[in-house]
């Protein structure tokens, strides 16, 4: 970890492991997207709509390890002052955002034709909206921080703060047993059958690639900007 | 009721929003990058 401190080697590392994780994450999402539309069995019980499983668990898993990876961030820079800590942080939010709301549009689309609505203010589907708005928080006082020229120290507590939902969501489904369906896939195994699971690695790992290529390259946006601006400084003192 | 559309909306919805997180991601470090470039061989 700290052997990436510096941005000069972080960026020598970044550079070629964007462009691979874009092109394996792409190879595998879209293969395991295929594979998940037209090779995979439909269910006895759902029938065709269990094919938007392939979809909604990369994306729920997605969201909640980007705020993971937002608390991790915080820690390594309230800690041990990490210098691309913050930039990390702020390269994860958009993306880590951006999935957990997938996450909430596709369970609700798959909600439509399973339990005959929408939306239910169910524990699991409350707790992953909450994350939703926490990312957005996160991002609105980033962007505040920065303006006002701070380390970004208030960001890292939310973001540490934040994580408290991780557990809830993840346990939701057992706390408060409504509409959403308890754990099915854990580390021992899985109760769903393999000829429905097999495409899910493929596009949880392909996602998995294409969330890091996104961060990476808002990382290495973040690092060019703070060198320009680092760069007109200089210029404009006398 | 038929749950085509649904399975369709779900995966459009998907890969357009990934689709664009992507680029936009990619857009603006390829503006940043040539940014920080230019301004160095100045």
């Amino acid at each position: 970890m700290h052997a990436l401190a510096n941005p000069a080697r972080f960026l020598r590392i970044a550079r070629p492991a964007s462009s691979w994780l874009l092109a394996i994450g792409l190879a595998l999402a879209l293969g395991g997207m295929a594979a998940g539309l037209l090779l995979t069995p439909p269910d006895y019980l759902q029938g065709e709509t269990v094919r938007i499983l392939y979809i909604h668990v990369p994306s729920a898993w997605l969201g909640m390890a980007g705020w993971a990876g937002i608390a991790a961030a915080s820690v390594s820079q309230l800690v041990w002052r990490h210098p691309l800590a913050a930039v990390a942080g702020r390269a994860i939010a958009p993306a880590g955002a951006t999935f957990a709301a997938l996450c909430l549009v596709t369970g609700s689309i798959w909600g439509r034709p399973t339990w005959g609505t929408w939306w239910e203010w169910d524990g699991r589907l409350t707790s992953m909206l909450m994350l939703f708005f926490l990312y957005l928080g996160y991002i609105a006082l980033g962007s505040a921080e920065r303006e006002r020229g701070g380390e970004g120290r208030v960001t890292a507590i939310f973001g540490l703060v934040g994580a408290i939902n991780l557990p809830i969501i993840h346990y939701s489904v057992l706390w408060w047993r409504t509409l959403h369906q308890g754990q099915s896939i854990g580390v021992t195994g899985s109760s769903i059958d393999n000829a429905l699971l097999w495409p899910l690695p493929l596009t949880m790992f392909g996602f998995t690639c294409l969330f890091a290529a996104a961060v990476l390259m808002r990382m290495r946006a973040a690092l060019a900007e703070a060198k320009i601006e680092a760069r007109q400084r200089r210029m404009t003192q006398p | 009721m038929n749950p085509w559309p649904f399975v369709i909306a779900a995966y459009a919805v998907t890969v357009g929003t990934t689709g664009a997180l992507l680029m936009w991601a990619l857009a603006t470090m390829r503006r940043a990058e040539a940014a920080a470039e230019a301004l160095k061989r100045r």
